[in-house]
């Protein structure tokens, strides 16, 4: 019934095996379109389960405008939003081309793309690299400002760090900067910093070695030194590149993938393939910007929850004191309880990933959807909060929970794929 | 206006800065306010929030920029030291639990590696769910929970049995595992005699009075109410008269418990008189005529406690524990006024006082009565209002004053009450000022009464000992200053009350007989048994947090478990997550 397994704790023990048997290693930067064979025609990729332009929150559907202007499909706002509103641009989840998108997640066939192999699977993930903060496409916003930025990417950002990375001997292993971010503070989804200078100071040397200008070569380090959240996006492909080794194996109930594209949250576990689970999103709460307010939050969107399912993100809450206090106006206890919750759905800790502040132990492993159902605890997300109207940008951070309902229907369809239960 | 404050080489962490934000905006006469670092991105979030000035310009990504938009500017001064004072208190009080909460046997048995017991009182339908995976975690099992079917009981602890584990329950109010009170319990001083009971508030009356009349307590084991029944058989009562026996720190064995099924109570008696250690039993609502051989039977919990503690020191068991003279008030009453109003938070205590009554009054025993009376002939009342009757949807009296006071004043209704008689139980689980609670009502009733032309007396016990958590003599103090005439005892409060209506029971002297020739019996027990009398406690706590307080106060360890329905009681997902086990 499951395969070679005998039950499915074998089975679920399987997909873990794989999880900590990941060997991500960030071998280069490219252009999406180079990769993603679907990104040479007029499509974007998207964050979070299936989607249509009409469901889309205002700051995604603002993302798909920078976007296209980018692209230069459109000369102006105008002309953008009629186009995708007319259908003339098609849309595909980011998961499905082995991607995965901060935010909204809009990713076109320009956009330079980190890649990740995990050497344990042989397949590769790709991820847009970070923008840094304020007025930002993955946010919604799409002034000039925006796209300048993007092609400043696309032009020397994204070839200087392909050149520095071809300079290393064998890509970068990722684990092991992981292994040290979490000793230093980071839980890969609110804080990166740790991740990102390690990732600066590894790659430094070889971004000096290209062959690239001066100016350049400054520049790009400049915007490094800059970016706090830079890891994020390495940590993000890294959990999708692990994650999609470990659900080769197609039984048990680990759950493989949590994302959202502001209408839905989705979530896919082993024993279901390829099947999103779906259920309507929460909206986020947290900590604000002045002036801005709860009742200003976009509802959640993103592939970044990629994290939390890898066991990092708010799972890991504990490793980063320093931004504890979003999980409430709590301190360091209130830490320890979300990341003793999380391990409550979790089957086992990982052994690559020891957390000293929590008395060393491995980062959460494979969330049991079975568990989250059994005790109705729902996984919580750290994430950015966008402003709902596009083009405002970042207004806070906080946390979200991933709904009950997405688990309940995944593991009702799993007994019923097994032919356990009748369907209801 | 708006007023920018530059604070130069001052980094703090983001959150920090608008946690501080969050509390600079409800100061009053502040109309709006942002405290960011001087980052490029921080100073746009400035401009688009209406905060920016050219001041900003200056700053730095490690100045700490202040934006104030007020029209008093006196507050600027406020603002920073209020500040100050936030970044300088930024440490967060926290009360560190004792222990761990769980949500789960897995974690809890990894949070708790020597756990050898669970404390269960979750909702009655899912306490055998519950009993059934501690069971299988190897741990002994107290069964606080009500409405366990016989069924599960029996099945629960015959699986116990064959394990080598205890059940104590179901509807278990009390235990005392190695000095550690368990649930509704009381803190006794430790010492030789071990209790085994089918009672809570009988253990309770029994060892508080061991304590009072300064014996102690080595352990003692609730086995829940049915537990004499002939369905069940006397599973765990046999196997703890087993575990005292073999237990080396206990010299007596005391055993509580209402007349059981015949077969049983045979099955009982052989095994105490096996035993090689002198035993004190009492089957409240017998009157025993007797001793038998090791086994010295009571007529009361006192009685049961008195005779205890003189043969755990070693002094020869009194013929008569009734002879000296109870202080019986002189009293005022009308014509009308006849009858006893037992109002009982204590069931077995109100038992006690039901089968005394009866006696006083030459009745037959009284057997069944409704809805929660444990008697009602002649105007004489006594009821138990921990009954489930009443405590559908409310809390026990124990815990909760107003059923009691409630009831006080149906009673004093009744123009045939002279006397309203009642208990207070102290210890672990119970209210923790349950005089002052009551003394109100008490009052008010005083009052009425006497605007009638009469007097309506209020007798009660106070069954506690001075290591309570609650302040006895401060309890006592309370009742007594409302005029409520106070006994040491249950027994002793009952007959004051009858004395006071000119009503005596005797008690006869009780000779020792020679006691029957027993086959000798196998007193071996399981490992886990021995351990459970021998050190104190690890328990893992599914259900009310509350009970971890008894436990962490004497030394024993604890993981709570906060327990929820499975799949928050959603019966599709019960069913899909049992076929996916």
């Amino acid at each position: 019934m499951y395969g070679q397994y005998n039950t499915i704790d074998e089975a679920n023990r399987a997909v873990l095996d794989k999880i900590v048997a990941g060997a991500p290693f960030l071998l280069d930067v490219v252009p999406a379109k180079s990769v993603i064979e679907e990104l040479n025609g007029k499509v974007l990729l998207h964050a979070g389960p299936p989607t249509k332009w009409e469901n889309m929150p205002s700051p995604m559907q603002g993302s798909c405008v920078g976007a296209a202007l980018f692209e230069g499909w459109a000369s102006n706002a105008d002309e953008a939003f009629k186009m995708l509103e007319n259908g003339e641009v098609e849309f595909i989840p980011c998961h499905h081309v082995n991607a995965v998108g901060p935010m909204g997640g809009i990713t076109s066939g320009s956009m330079p793309v980190l890649v990740v192999e995990n050497r344990d699977g042989g397949n590769r993930a790709y991820c847009t690299m970070n923008e840094g903060i304020g007025k930002v496409l993955r946010f919604g916003a799409y002034s000039e400002e925006v796209t300048n930025r993007l092609a400043w990417m696309r032009d020397v950002l994204g070839p200087v760090l392909s050149k520095a990375l071809k300079e290393t001997e064998d890509g970068m292993n990722i684990n092991v900067m992981i292994a040290k971010a979490i000793t230093m503070g980071d839980e890969f989804h609110q804080r990166n910093i740790a991740g990102s200078l390690i990732f600066l100071k590894e790659i430094a040397p070889y971004i000096l070695k290209t062959d690239a200008s001066e100016e350049e070569k400054q520049a790009v380090i400049k915007f490094l030194a800059d970016t706090d959240q830079f890891f994020l996006n390495i940590a993000m492909a890294t959990g999708k590149s692990i994650m999609d080794t470990a659900r080769t194996i197609q039984h048990g109930t680990v759950v493989t993938a949590m994302c959202r594209n502001g209408y839905e949250f989705g979530i896919r576990i082993a024993g279901m393939g390829d099947q999103w689970f779906t259920a309507p999103v929460n909206t986020p709460q947290g900590l604000f910007f002045t002036g801005y307010s709860q009742d200003m939050a976009c509802s959640d969107m993103g592939d970044s929850a990629i994290t939390e399912t890898f066991g990092v993100g708010g799972f890991a809450m504990i490793a980063a004191p320093g931004v504890t206090r979003f999980v409430g106006a709590g301190g360091f206890e209130d830490a320890l309880k979300t990341s003793n919750e999380m391990l409550e759905i979790c089957i086992d800790q990982n052994p690559n990933f020891s957390i000293p502040t929590w008395d060393f132990q491995g980062s959460c492993l494979g969330i049991d959807a079975r568990k989250v159902v059994e005790l109705g605890i729902e996984p919580v997300i750290n994430t950015g909060i966008a402003h709902k109207e596009a083009g405002v940008g970042q207004i806070g951070a906080g946390t979200v929970r991933a709904p009950l309902a997405c688990f309940e229907k995944a593991i009702d369809a799993y007994a019923v794929k097994l032919g356990l239960i009748d369907p209801q | 206006m708006l007023h920018t404050i530059i604070k130069q080489n001052s980094y703090q962490d983001s959150v920090n800065l608008m946690l501080l934000t969050n509390k600079l905006s409800t100061m009053e006469g502040v109309n709006k306010v942002q405290v960011m670092m001087g980052t490029p991105a921080n100073k746009d979030i400035f401009k688009s929030s209406g905060l920016y000035s050219e001041d900003l310009e200056r700053a730095a990504a490690n100045d700490m920029c202040i934006v104030v938009d007020t029209d008093a500017d006196e507050k600027i001064e406020e603002i920073l030291e209020e500040i100050d004072t936030y970044l300088n208190n930024q440490s967060i009080n926290n009360s560190k639990e004792e222990f761990q909460t769980v949500k789960t046997w897995d974690k809890a048995m990894k949070a708790l590696p020597n756990a050898n017991m669970a404390l269960i009182s979750t909702p009655g339908q899912y306490a055998a769910e519950e009993a059934d995976k501690a069971l299988d975690n190897g741990l002994h099992v107290l069964i606080f929970s009500d409405n366990v079917t016989v069924e599960d009981e029996r099945r629960l602890k015959e699986k116990a049995h064959d394990k080598g584990l205890l059940v104590m329950g179901p509807d278990c109010g009390t235990s005392i595992v190695s000095g550690v009170p368990v649930a509704f319990a009381n803190v006794v001083k430790p010492g030789n005699i071990g209790i085994v009971g089918a009672s809570g508030t009988g253990i309770q009356e029994v060892s508080v009075q061991v304590d009072r009349l300064g014996g102690g307590v080595s352990s003692a084991i609730g086995t829940g109410g049915r537990d004499l029944s002939d369905k069940i058989g006397a599973i765990t009562m046999l196997d703890a008269i087993r575990a005292l026996a073999n237990h080396k720190d206990t010299e007596v064995i005391t055993m509580i418990s209402k007349p059981p099924a015949k077969e049983v109570r045979d099955e009982v008696v052989e095994l105490l008189q096996s035993v090689s250690k002198p035993v004190v039993a009492i089957f409240l609502g017998e009157e025993p005529h007797n001793h038998e051989g090791n086994i010295y039977y009571a007529n009361t919990l006192e009685e049961t406690a008195a005779i205890a503690v003189d043969l755990a020191s070693g002094n020869t068991v009194k013929p008569n524990y009734y002879g000296a003279a109870i202080e019986v008030p002189s009293v005022n009453l009308n014509a009308d006024q006849k009858t006893i109003k037992g109002l009982y938070s204590g069931g077995t205590l109100g038992y006690e006082a039901a089968t005394l009554i009866s006696r006083g009054l030459g009745l037959a025993q009284s057997g069944h009565h409704d809805e929660g009376y444990l008697l009602s002939a002649d105007g004489f009342e006594v009821a138990d209002l921990g009954d489930d009757i009443y405590t559908q949807g409310k809390p026990h009296p124990m815990i909760d004053p107003d059923t009691r006071i409630q009831f006080f004043k149906k009673a004093a209704e009744d123009d045939s009450t002279a006397i309203i008689l009642f208990d207070v139980v102290l210890g672990y689980g119970s209210h923790e000022d349950m005089a002052s609670a009551l003394v109100p009502g008490i009052q008010k009733i005083q009052q009425e009464a006497k605007a009638k032309g009469k007097e309506i007396y209020f007798v009660a016990t106070v069954c506690g000992t001075n290591q309570d958590p609650q302040d006895i003599a401060d309890q006592k103090a309370k009742l007594e200053s409302a005029g409520v005439i106070l006994r040491d005892s249950n027994n002793q409060a009952v007959r004051t009350a009858l004395g006071m209506l000119d009503i005596q029971i005797e008690e006869k002297d009780k000779e020792v007989v020679a006691g029957k020739e027993t086959a000798s019996k196998d007193f071996t027990v399981s490992e886990a048994i021995e351990k459970l009398l021998k050190e104190k406690p690890s328990v893992v706590n599914v259900g009310l947090k509350k009970f971890t307080e008894a436990i962490t106060a004497n030394n024993g360890r604890v993981v709570q478990f906060d327990w929820r329905p499975v799949a928050g009681g959603n019966e599709r997902m019960r069913k899909v997550l049992s076929v996916l086990r």
